[in-house]
């Protein structure tokens, strides 16, 4: 009598199986085709509901208003915006607004989060207590009592614009905003702008074959003095051959306000200052986190190479310390977009002011308007963290490496 | 695999299942929700039940919608919805009044929150037909205008050339603006606030150079500054502002006991019945007044109301005339002269239909 071996059951099947049906075999299939069934079928009633009740109700839908005309104005605009603009130029300059103030901000925010983190573990008393007391003060006020402060602040603390503080003779600052003088292009500019990123391919080049240098061979080039010497130079070159690339407009008081140069409004400031000063805080104890989670001993090892203090953490325990820091500075970058919109208190036109507030009461179109709101809220931040995440895959690798 | 080797996951799917079952009764009673929307449609009826109705207003705009320091409700708008809870239960307190910003307003009309919508709204046709909603028609006729500080020495609007100018957003006062500037060839710099009051706020503190709306709101908000005579009202008026209570589409009972309680209180005014008269007028053998207070006919009756509608509105809120001069007219702080706002044998264009 021969034993016949047992044959092994499919793999293809067990692995169907596990694939549709998860640990719980072909039942949690079962209950996973009826949970889809059950949202599918909500989902639709909803929409058919909504869409029903609009008809009755003859509340017009659909996404037709985009293309009419806005009828109003907008005071800060990186698009033209004038003649007849549609609805549709006024999401794109809302979300051109909100990306502006965000982007800014975040930037704004990292610089002062790691100023004062490092201010904070700093071995002074005085630094160390300063910074602490700035994070304890603004992170636990209200965000929108901050930016109404910067925006009464700002405006209670400037003249109007007959009397306003000339900034070199070119720039004047007022209660309408910081006027500049404002570039304007010349035929130069070209040649101009061509040289300059000649220069940074340059410097770029440097520094790769610098690292490989040092990678390699262990040898120390010092490659400052050329690169500075491309960047100015290049286009101080340009600028003989070619002429100057911009002559600049300088505003001057016509009437109620300043004519020409470009200005800077006051909301813009009171939103970028009080987003990035709230975040800032946030942001230095998240730092402060991620640098302390680093063992000690890397400090002392680098100490003991005869690093500085500044050496030992730019190149030792930062590196190490940002896969600690990057998912919860995620987390702050994503809120700092978010709350800008708050904007709306003060009158800084973002996209939930001209978009989701203007542009819903003039057209009442309100299901349509939120909804295209919160997308272009969620595009933001998952391209956001999709970004970080793409960095921390990076740092990651390098740090594995 | 990791479960081979672990023994804590284990519980793990049966906390699960209770929170699916959660989400999905959240869900069907969200959906359940949006379908009994379309079912109460009998505002009249929700009304009656509910026993109060529900009024959205302006935030505090003195002389139209505003609260005193006891939180009670007065003005022109505001005499309107006690009108009509006047009309239904015979009390004009039982109103409900909601504040609501100029943004936020028409969705607070379609979603059912309010039953009439009385705030200082300018009816237009692209509000009448897109908003899914009906203007009951005119409690006040306005127009737009500007304000500036006397300092600037600005006479008229068209002086106005590169100011800074501000304005509440979601108005039609906004696209007014745009077109006027436009029209004559001005530049000029809006900013736009959400909330009447960071509007004025913002104007106060020299943000901008002109502050604008319906002339009646300027009159009416320059009372709030701490020192009103530093300001003043151009003479230019840029825009028709007829302003009126609006109900939702598709009950056309509710709509017309809205219609006809500010047109009662215009026809009032007309037959010359005041809140103090009011009894003795009932008595009246005149025709036309047997009508209004029902002792001939079943006038109140046929808007699903009571026979004695007429003198219930009358007696809490008296005529249109009274009413306007009691909250923005001589008997007020506003001073605003009847002007165009005059019944149509007066000089005015207030104008009601007969009640016969």
């Amino acid at each position: 009598m021969t034993i016949e071996p047992r044959e092994p059951p499919s793999q293809f099947v067990l692995r169907l199986k596990r694939a549709v049906g998860g640990r719980a075999g072909w039942n949690g299939f079962a209950v996973q085709i009826i949970f889809v069934a059950v949202l599918v079928w909500l989902g639709y009633e909803i929409v058919a509901n909504v869409r029903a009740n609009l008809v009755t109700q003859g509340i017009t839908s659909g996404f037709g208003f985009l293309k009419n005309t806005s009828g109003f104005d907008i005071n800060q605009s990186l698009i033209p915006y004038s003649g007849s603009p549609t609805y549709a130029r006024v999401l794109v300059v809302g979300v051109l607004n909100t990306l502006l103030v965000s982007v800014i901000g975040i930037f704004l925010a990292s610089v002062i989060g790691f100023i004062v983190a490092l201010g904070r573990l700093s071995p002074n008393w005085l630094l160390s207590r300063v910074a602490g007391a700035y994070v304890e003060l603004i992170r636990n006020l209200p965000l929108l009592f901050q930016i109404l402060f910067w925006y009464l602040a700002v405006l209670a603390a400037l003249p109007n614009p007959r009397q306003s503080i000339s900034l070199f003779g070119g720039a004047f600052l007022s209660n309408r905003g910081l006027v500049i003088p404002k570039p304007i292009g010349e035929p130069g500019l070209e040649p101009f702008a061509l040289a300059i990123l000649v220069a940074i391919i340059a410097a770029l080049g440097l520094r790769y074959y610098a690292r490989r240098q040092l990678f390699e061979k262990g040898a120390v080039i010092r490659i400052w003095p050329y690169v500075i010497g491309a960047l100015i130079g290049l286009p101080l070159l340009s600028m003989l051959v070619f002429g100057r690339p911009v002559i600049f407009e300088i505003p001057e008081l016509k009437g109620f306000n300043f004519a020409g140069g470009s200005r800077v409004i006051p909301e813009f400031v009171a939103l970028l200052v009080a987003l990035s000063t709230y975040t800032a805080s946030f942001i230095a104890e998240i730092v402060r986190a991620g640098i302390l989670s680093v063992h000690k001993g890397q400090m002392e090892a680098g100490a003991s190479l005869g690093l500085s203090r500044g050496t030992t953490l730019r190149l030792i325990v930062v590196p190490q310390a940002l896969r600690v820091i990057l998912p919860p500075l995620t987390n702050q970058y994503l809120n700092l977009t978010k709350n800008s919109s708050l904007a709306v208190a003060i009158g800084y036109p973002d996209l939930v002011s001209v978009f989701a507030g203007t542009t819903l009461s003039q057209t009442g179109q309100a299901i349509e308007i939120i909804a295209i709101t919160m997308g272009v809220y969620l595009a933001i931040s998952l391209i956001t963290s999709a970004i970080m995440s793409v960095y921390g895959w990076r740092l990651g690798r390098s740090l594995a490496a | 695999m990791w479960n081979d080797n672990c023994t804590f996951p284990k519980t793990i799917p049966r906390k699960a299942l209770p929170m699916k079952r959660v989400s999905l009764a959240v869900t069907v009673a969200l959906a359940a929700g949006l379908t009994s929307q379309a079912a109460s449609a009998d505002t009249l009826k929700t009304v009656k039940d509910r026993g109060m109705v529900s009024c959205g207003v302006s935030e505090g705009l003195p002389g139209f919608s505003v609260p005193d320091d006891k939180g009670n409700w007065t003005g022109l708008d505001v005499d309107v919805c006690r009108g009509i809870a006047a009309a239904i239960f015979g009390d004009p307190t039982k109103v409900k009044f909601l504040p609501l910003n100029a943004k936020n307003r028409f969705t607070a009309l379609q979603s059912g929150e309010i039953d009439v919508l009385s705030r200082n709204t300018t009816w237009t046709l692209s509000r009448d037909t897109s908003l899914g909603a009906n203007f009951a028609g005119v409690t006040y006729y306005d127009g737009q205008g500007f304000m500036v500080r006397k300092s600037l020495k600005v006479n008229s609007a068209l002086e106005l050339n590169s100011a800074s100018v501000c304005v509440n957003t979601g108005t039609t006062t906004e696209q007014n603006l745009a077109d006027y500037f436009k029209g004559n060839n001005m530049k000029y710099e809006v900013i736009a606030f959400a909330g009447a009051d960071e509007t004025i706020k913002a104007y106060e503190s020299g943000r901008c150079d002109v502050f604008t709306t319906d002339v009646s709101g300027l009159y009416a908000e320059r009372l709030k500054f701490t020192n009103p005579a530093e300001h003043v009202v151009l003479p230019e008026v840029i825009s028709k502002e007829p302003l009126g209570p609006m109900v939702r589409h598709g009950d056309d009972q509710w709509f017309d006991i809205v219609k006809w309680t500010l047109f009662a209180m215009i026809d009032a005014e007309e037959l010359g019945v005041t809140q103090k008269n009011v009894d003795e007028m009932a008595k009246s053998d005149k025709p036309d007044l047997k009508r209004a207070f029902g002792t001939d006919g079943n006038l109140g009756e046929q808007l699903g109301l009571t026979k004695d509608w007429f003198s219930r509105i009358v007696k809490a809120v008296g005529n249109y005339g009274e009413a306007f001069d009691r909250n923005v007219g001589a008997g007020s702080k506003l001073q605003i002269g009847r002007g165009i706002n005059n019944l149509w044998n007066k000089g005015g264009i207030q104008y009601a239909p007969p009640i016969r």
